[in-house]
């Protein structure tokens, strides 16, 4: 009996490697410890720690004369945060954000549906590509081609001048607040920008949660009377929640931290990203700068905590 | 009774989808067009005259091969950094189950996760406090620390699909550790890296909002765009180089969807 067990265990590797290979067998912790290390030491020095003192310099606050930051714990400077004309600041972005990721979700849903429901072989290709390509294509290019579209001088006026149409670009261009001299320098041109840039990033949630339903449910529903509408409104849509909560995180994320569209394509008022990179540059408060940073911080840890009561991490 | 899958989608539905899949790709081609205009001053449509002449003058401009030099140095580098970082991750924590497992996760996710400009001025004053000048090597290691996470989200899919058996069998038949790493191992993930390594590269050859923050006086192609567009000067340069940059991004996009569109999750399905 003894003697089976014996030669069925192979005899020790031999050399450094084999020892090596025999430890880690034999004490997989050891190895895990080993492949984690330097992961960790990156991420959790280089990153998390100058996160950490980022967010530790916000409690304290800059000496008005001298210009020197004043190390000692203060909330004084959030409660600049709160003053009319940085609190606008704030508002501003929080409401952008919130317009661009519904736009963003009533362009996106057609273009998932239709590929997650119709599109087959190599239509199902062209229609991934077709989300992929625009949604790596390079970020300033794009802001770019939209800043050709949107000039006077540009397309959109040539294009809306042929239909003799230019008196609604005026009438538009007229209004209070999303209005101004030109598309490119008022908040419809950021806005139409926001959504051109962070919409690919909506498509691919909604299209993963509605792969997940069968189709034979949407005929159910219109087998039991419901039309079109019903349909989406009470099958389609809760379906499809999961997916356009995850793909929000991204659209509202990404705007409410974003300070070059603002500052290339639209009016002069600022977004929180532009204020934050004024405090850090030319206004060296750094203290200001941070606590403005954390704005989008709080804000997106509420959304991911309401996120995941929904469940939108399934469909990510 | 099974439903016929070949229903056709309604009329509606396809003009939605068309439109804005128009929508996404006018733009781009519009950059096309724009390269090669005659006019100088401003973004006048239509363009009253088509020349290649500001081919040959981008190409001589060596500001802009300086830039473009310093992008490819600084992408490569990083792709090779994240991809040791991100594979070593994906291994740890497909591998093993552990306390502290998602945590993990979520922590190789923050850097996109945030906005970009918060791990932006984040590492610029870390970087003043601990007195460390700005160089290549700053902007290096602000652009591996949010390459790691395509590389690890395309490994972890692709270590989801390697069986472990297929390891045990290969320590059983005497291999070490290191041969089971190059020849069970490697094989099995290299489409994966290749793939995460492209998409890494041109998430980090297309990145500006770290980059203004962690890079000093030197410009990376798109530090170089960026101050094109906040000022412009030369116009015509530019319109070249943003159609030279839709090229080359879209090489290693469609080179990483050929290398894992078998595969369940295909790459690039998250910046």
């Amino acid at each position: 009996m003894s003697i089976a067990t014996d030669t069925s265990i192979l005899a020790r590797r031999g050399g450094l490697s084999g020892r090596l290979s025999d430890l880690f067998w034999r004490k997989p912790g050891i190895l895990l410890l080993l492949m984690l290390t330097p992961p960790l030491l990156w991420l959790g020095i280089i990153y998390l720690g100058s996160l950490i003192a980022l967010l530790l310099q916000s409690f304290f606050s800059i000496d008005d004369f001298s210009g020197l930051i004043n190390f000692e714990f203060t909330l004084s400077t959030y409660r600049q945060l709160l003053i009319p004309s940085n609190f606008d600041i704030i508002l501003r972005t929080v409401v952008m954000a919130v317009m661009v990721t519904l736009a963003s979700a009533v362009i996106a849903f057609p273009i998932a549906y239709y590929a997650a429901r119709y599109a087959r072989g190599k239509w199902k290709v062209i229609f991934y590509l077709g989300v992929m390509l625009p949604l790596w294509s390079s970020y300033l290019v794009k802001i770019y081609a939209w800043k050709l579209i949107l000039a006077k001088e540009g397309i959109l006026t040539w294009f809306l001048a042929k239909l003799h149409l230019l008196w609604l670009l005026d009438a538009w261009l007229a209004l209070p607040v999303v209005g101004g001299s030109s598309l490119s320098i008022s908040y419809t041109g950021t806005f139409i920008v926001f959504i051109y840039v962070w919409m690919p990033f909506m498509i691919l949630p909604i299209q993963a949660a509605l792969e997940r339903v069968p189709g034979n449910l949407i005929e159910a529903s219109a087998d039991l009377g419901g039309n079109p509408a019903q349909t989406f409104r009470f099958v389609l849509f809760p379906l499809a929640l999961p997916g356009i909560i995850a793909g929000s995180i991204f659209t509202f994320s990404l705007t409410l931290g974003d300070y070059i569209i603002p500052q290339i394509i639209g009016s002069s008022r600022l977004f929180i990203g532009q204020a934050v990179y004024a405090q850090q540059g030319t206004a060296g408060n750094i203290p200001l700068a941070a606590a403005f940073s954390v704005v989008p911080i709080v804000i997106m840890g509420l959304y991911l905590w309401m996120a995941k009561r929904q469940g939108a991490f399934d469909a990510l | 009774m099974r439903s016929d899958r070949n229903t056709a989608a309604p009329l509606g539905l396809k003009i939605a989808a068309g439109a804005g899949l128009a929508f996404l790709h006018l733009p781009i081609l519009l950059i096309f067009l724009y390269a090669f205009t005659t006019e100088e001053k401003s973004y006048q449509f239509p363009p009253p005259g088509l020349t290649l002449k500001w081919f040959a003058v981008t190409w001589n401009r060596p500001d802009v091969w300086e830039a473009l030099g310093l992008s490819v140095r600084v992408a490569t580098i990083s792709t090779a950094i994240a991809l040791v970082l991100g594979t070593l991750c994906a291994a740890a924590v497909s591998r093993t189950k552990f306390f502290g497992r998602e945590t993990i996760s979520l922590l190789v996710i923050l850097p996109i996760a945030l906005p970009g400009i918060i791990t932006g001025i984040a590492l610029r004053s870390a970087f003043s406090f601990a007195e460390i000048p700005f160089s290549f090597w700053t902007i290096v290691l602000g652009h591996a620390t949010f390459c790691v996470v395509v590389i690890y989200n395309n490994a972890v899919a692709r270590f989801r699909r390697v069986s472990g058996s297929l390891i045990e069998a290969s320590m059983d038949l005497g291999a070490d550790s290191f041969q089971t790493f190059r020849y069970i191992i490697l094989p099995n993930i290299g489409t994966a890296l290749l793939a995460g390594g492209m998409l890494a590269f041109a998430l980090s050859f297309d990145e500006v909002i770290v980059t203004t923050f962690t890079a000093g006086q030197q410009s990376t192609l798109p530090i170089w765009m960026l101050e094109e567009l906040v000022r412009p000067r030369q116009r015509p340069v530019t319109n070249v180089v943003a159609m030279v940059v839709v090229i080359v991004t879209f090489l290693p996009i469609l080179g990483a969807y050929y290398l894992t569109r078998d595969g369940d999750q295909v790459a690039g399905g998250g910046k």
